[in-house]
């Protein structure tokens, strides 16, 4: 028999115990993540049954908070003006990281019904990132609670990484916002 | 004196666990109420850690030591609290007055912080939480103060030990009006609706807590827990006749919170003008009336 007196200690590596941390750490925040609601269009109202005893998104750990300091999720639900699209940036921008988005409906993947309007983008994604879509026009509440689902199980693979992609690509994603956004000419709290 | 101190450290640690639990299971009794699965019952040790795992942003200096300090405040405020009537890890230094003064250091605290992040809505939340404060504590010190006159001490653990002695005679039975504005004074303090005025997450954006998070946040979800357990302690031993072990502690403890958070989810809130008018109109009015009826009639039950 072996003697286990001299095994050796394995050591871990730096990159090992971050990454055990970090795994730790992805339990939490897949457990008990808190959404903050950018309602815009009218796939909001598939989020009031969500929310109470229909299908009750706090067992999953899921709630709404008020501010997107507390907030984990950014809910996009809906299209999204250029007025609105500088709010979303800087409410995007102010989250505390880890963030994941979450888009709602067909408006944010490709206009949806506003596809032809001068006042609408049409692909989210062209400026922040987004870590799970639920397509529809509306999509039903199943869906929405599908999609909050998948988003946790990307959390626990170690691939909802868009807040990582937005440092990477920041130069990308602000040329395509300030293309979008235009220059600010007047400078008061309704123009910038 | 060292094993005071980490007798003191238990204690509040005893109660962070405590306390933490108990609002998750009461987050599953509310979800039932509201024909609602509910979340797990440790979902709030969950969200605490979970802030606590998160990245978070300083607003500055005040920001980040406001937090540390009321952290600091409160939990200095829980090592001097008696969990029984024998048990406690300062000896002698359970007064009243103690954790009177003591929980303003937490409050100030977090006033101090939410002010240093610069945000409106967090000083309008910290201006409503002193006003919450001045209206409750007016009727609360009088039935207080009527205890201390009857019982002749202002030991926690004396007055404790004053309503055993006399064969379990509860004060919250002994005098009924008083018990009546010790309750909604408790629901005061906890910043349970209708009181919950400074909190407000629809109206003020969570009022003081509206530029915190990650750990700074943590943090203070951690403070309002082990706020939570001194007020609600205070309540059983001043009210409830104390405990004689744990178990019955642990016991009226949960009772007494289930109860609150009951008769909270059954409200909706208050303006602040109508909290501090409500305060100094009934509850008032029954505690001079209790104290007026105890101290000079001596009518006790």
């Amino acid at each position: 028999m072996k003697s286990t007196k001299f095994t050796p200690v394995t050591k871990l590596s730096k990159e090992e115990v971050d990454r055990k941390w970090w795994e730790i750490g992805d339990f939490f925040r897949r457990n008990s993540l808190w959404m903050l609601m950018y309602c815009t269009g009218c796939c909001a109202i598939e989020l009031p049954p969500a929310m109470t005893s229909a299908y009750d998104m706090e067992r999953l750990g899921m709630g709404p908070m008020a501010t997107p300091r507390q907030a984990d999720i950014l809910l996009v639900s809906g299209y999204l003006s250029l007025k609105t699209l500088r709010r979303l940036i800087y409410t995007y921008e102010q989250m505390s990281e880890p963030r994941f988005v979450v888009a709602l409906g067909s408006c944010p993947i490709n206009g949806g019904i506003y596809h032809d309007s001068h006042a609408v983008i049409n692909q989210l994604d062209q400026y922040i990132p987004v870590d799970v879509y639920v397509a529809g026009c509306m999509p039903n509440t199943e869906s929405v609670m599908n999609g909050f689902v998948d988003l946790m199980i990307k959390i626990k693979n170690k691939t909802a990484v868009g807040w990582k992609n937005y440092h990477k690509n920041f130069e990308w994603y602000k040329e395509n916002q300030l293309n979008s956004l235009g220059e600010v000419v007047v400078h008061d709290e309704f123009h910038q | 004196m060292i094993l005071n101190l980490l007798v003191g450290l238990g204690v509040a640690l005893f109660g962070f666990v405590l306390q933490t639990g108990l609002a998750g299971f009461n987050r599953k009794i509310i979800g039932r109420l509201q024909k609602r699965h509910g979340p797990k019952w440790y979902q709030e040790y969950l969200d605490i850690f979970k802030l606590l795992s998160k990245k978070s942003i300083s607003h500055g200096w005040i920001f980040d030591f406001g937090v540390i300090m009321a952290l600091g405040g409160i939990i200095g405020t829980a090592m001097f609290m008696p969990l029984t009537s024998t048990f406690l890890a300062f000896e002698n230094y359970d007064n009243f007055f103690i954790f009177v003064y003591l929980l303003a250091v937490g409050m100030l605290g977090m006033a101090m912080s939410a002010s240093g992040s610069g945000n409106p809505w967090a000083s309008i939340g910290v201006m409503r939480a002193l006003t919450t404060m001045l209206a409750y504590e007016v009727p609360f010190m009088i039935v207080v103060l009527t205890i201390i006159k009857i019982s002749g001490t202002s030991s926690v653990a004396g007055i404790q030990l004053f309503q055993q002695a006399a064969g379990n005679n509860w004060f919250i039975i002994a005098l009924p009006l008083g018990g009546i504005v010790a309750v909604l004074a408790l629901m005061g303090m906890l910043g349970k609706k209708p009181f919950e005025t400074y909190i407000a997450p629809a109206e003020i954006a969570s009022g003081p807590m509206v530029e915190y998070g990650g750990k700074q946040l943590g943090m203070l979800f951690i403070l309002h827990e082990i706020s939570v357990f001194i007020e609600v302690s205070l309540f059983v031993h001043l009210f409830l006749g104390g405990a004689t072990n744990i178990f019955i502690f642990i016991v009226k403890y949960a009772a007494v919170y289930t109860f609150v958070n009951l008769i909270s989810n059954v409200n909706g809130r208050f303006k602040i003008d109508q909290v501090v008018k409500f305060f100094y109109k009934w509850p008032l009015l029954m505690a001079v009336t209790q104290a007026v009826v105890a101290i000079y009639f001596g009518w006790v039950i």
